[in-house]
């Protein structure tokens, strides 16, 4: 009895496995026999663009910005429906619910004193890269060139640049935003000149994917502005997600998975999840001054 | 287009009827909730009248201040299951794994597993329709999937009434949840979407992550046992209008002011702050609920 299951699990196997190479196959005569010939000519490849299986123009190094799978600029309002009592007013002393903190972390945290920030003009703390998208404001986010996204916040007036390509950090000492380097995450959906059996650069434009942020050399601050702190040593992974409101309008709205992990004052990542939602005009833009108490 | 070449797309077409369609993602598996964001929340639950953040209406702030707690003590209702929105505002992990149709062995549902106080949702793949608006309504709702791209977009109707918050902020049957699941690598992020037209003004997003995990989540939960949680039989705890007294807990224990504990759309927004500055007072040190800096728990 055994044996026959087995053999039939196994004879199911089997087919599967043999229509799964049919559908290669079948896929493969199929896209053979019609594809136009004029498409030979045009090489392997697409660049960047065309992603693995691409088969459209030649490898040309595509620019960031020309490869861009989803379109992040304009101008993006924070919507603040997590963690409201952390960003929203300033936490009290003492309150780090949900940060997994070391006894390190802790320490300093409990000696927390806005005053003393201001006092050595270290209002920004709370501003740095592993913060900023937790601060509520509005970003305004702009391609600076054709390979390096910037990212401004009316909130503390800060400046993100998000570095594609090879881009190699110049050295120097760490800084508040530190240096992030930006890739495309590209979907594995065909025929969009991204993913695989992309059309390459002939094709239509891609509408999906996400753009994957990492950032190093951080010169330390705080993740809460109740003094809960980062470390230089933190790097910072982001996930930047487009989607669209489920409303007729269908309001752009961007979700950003925000990875921090820090050696020194985490006792393994902390992960949480920012929204924004896009703006049409700058009229409520409005830059404030960073602030270590509000 | 020749004849071989309408011949040949035909034949590679059957082939590919034949095998699983692939996904444009592969999202099964067990995904640990990581509860960092909005801990207390999601874990021992909100603090009472807590709605800020919320883009409750009149109707939805008032139905949301007559919740008392002890509610969900009554028997009828301690094993009253969540809606599907339980997702966002449980501490819950996932399991999720795909359905094939036995005949084309396409995927017909992706599946949510379910946990003690919500029932799986099943998303369906097929392309089938929503039922009639005049359909029976439950807590699992009716839910259909589309792909864009790598991203699974899975929208839910026929809810029955419940909650958005766990301290009694409401949702309506009349409400659409919209989650989108996006992976990468090993972390997935789902973001939940509630479009209510009877208690909110605007559709209310919250985002949720969770990690790839080698221990399995269950897809069940442990049953849940009817007992006498002490509210006596024929009592529906409840507050009357004007008269819920937990209504300036939020002042009191973090200095934030009452209309901004209240919720309401524009609480949602950076400028609300320029409102509410002047009335904030900061606690000098934080004193319930306060988390011993020890992260969410997964």
């Amino acid at each position: 009895m055994r044996n026959r299951i087995s053999n039939r699990t196994l004879t199911k196997r089997n087919g599967a496995a043999f229509a799964a190479a049919g559908c290669v196959l079948g896929l493969a005569m199929g896209v053979v026999l019609t594809t136009p010939r004029g498409l030979y000519a045009q090489g392997k490849g697409g660049g960047k663009g065309g992603g693995k299986g691409g088969g459209g123009a030649p490898a040309v190094a595509q620019t960031a910005k020309a490869a861009a799978p989803i379109d992040l600029t304009g101008y993006w309002v924070s919507i603040v429906t997590e963690d409201w009592r952390y960003r929203m007013v300033t936490p009290s002393k003492g309150d780090f619910q949900g940060v997994p903190m070391t006894a390190a972390a802790r320490a300093i945290a409990n000696a927390w004193d806005p005053a003393k920030e201001v006092a050595s003009g270290d209002q920004c703390k709370s501003y740095g890269a592993p913060a900023l998208l937790r601060v509520p404001g509005r970003l305004h986010i702009t391609w600076q060139d054709d390979n390096t996204l910037r990212m401004d916040s009316d909130a503390g007036k800060q400046t993100r640049l998000l570095h594609f390509g090879d881009w190699k950090s110049p050295g120097g000492p760490p800084t508040l935003q530190g240096d992030s380097v930006a890739d495309w995450e590209r979907s594995g959906g065909g025929g969009r000149g991204g993913g695989r059996g992309g059309a390459g650069a002939k094709g239509p434009p891609p509408t999906d994917g996400s753009l994957k942020v990492v950032t190093t050399n951080l010169n330390g601050g705080l993740l809460r502005k109740n003094g809960v702190p980062y470390s230089d040593k933190t790097t910072l992974t982001e996930y930047f997600d487009l989607m669209k409101e489920p409303t007729a309008s269908g309001d752009p709205v961007v979700v950003v998975t925000i990875v921090t992990a820090d050696p020194m004052y985490l006792s393994r990542n902390f992960v949480i999840s920012s929204q924004f939602k896009k703006e049409t005009s700058d009229a409520k833009w409005k830059p404030t001054e960073c602030s270590a108490k509000w | 287009m020749t004849f071989n070449n309408k011949w040949s797309l035909s034949l590679a077409m059957v082939f590919c009827m034949a095998v699983p369609a692939l996904a444009e993602i592969d999202l099964s598996g067990s995904w640990a909730s990581i509860n960092d964001e909005d801990s207390m929340e999601r874990g021992a639950g909100p603090n009472p009248a807590d709605f800020a953040g919320l883009p409750l209406n009149e109707a939805g702030r008032a139905k949301a201040l007559s919740y008392e707690q002890s509610v969900i003590s009554m028997p009828e209702r301690i094993c009253w299951f969540q809606t599907q929105w339980h997702i966002a505002a449980g501490p819950f992990s996932l399991r999720m794994w795909a359905v094939p149709d036995p005949l084309t062995g396409k995927v017909l549902a992706w599946m949510v597993g379910a946990w003690e106080t919500r029932a799986p949702m099943t998303i369906w793949m097929d392309g089938r329709p929503h039922p009639s608006k005049n359909a029976p309504h439950d807590q699992t709702g009716f839910t259909t999937g589309v792909w864009n791209g790598n991203e699974l977009i899975a929208t839910t109707t026929h809810l029955k009434t419940g909650y958005i918050r766990r301290n009694g902020a409401p949702s309506s049957d009349e409400a659409t949840i919209t989650t989108h699941f996006r992976r990468h690598g090993d972390m997935l992020t789902a973001a939940l979407f509630m479009d209510d037209p009877v208690y909110l003004t605007e559709p209310y997003i919250i985002t949720r992550s969770y990690n790839l995990s080698t221990n399995p989540v269950s897809i069940g939960g442990p049953p849940c046992v009817v007992g006498d949680e002490g509210v006596e039989e024929g009592r529906v705890p409840h507050y009357l209008p004007g008269q819920n007294p937990l209504l300036n807990e939020m002042t009191k224990l973090y200095g934030i002011p009452p209309e901004a504990a209240l919720g309401g759309a524009e609480t949602m927004y950076p400028e609300y702050r320029d409102k509410i500055k002047d009335k904030f007072v900061l606690p000098a040190k934080c004193a319930r609920n306060c988390g011993a800096g020890g992260g969410g728990a997964n």
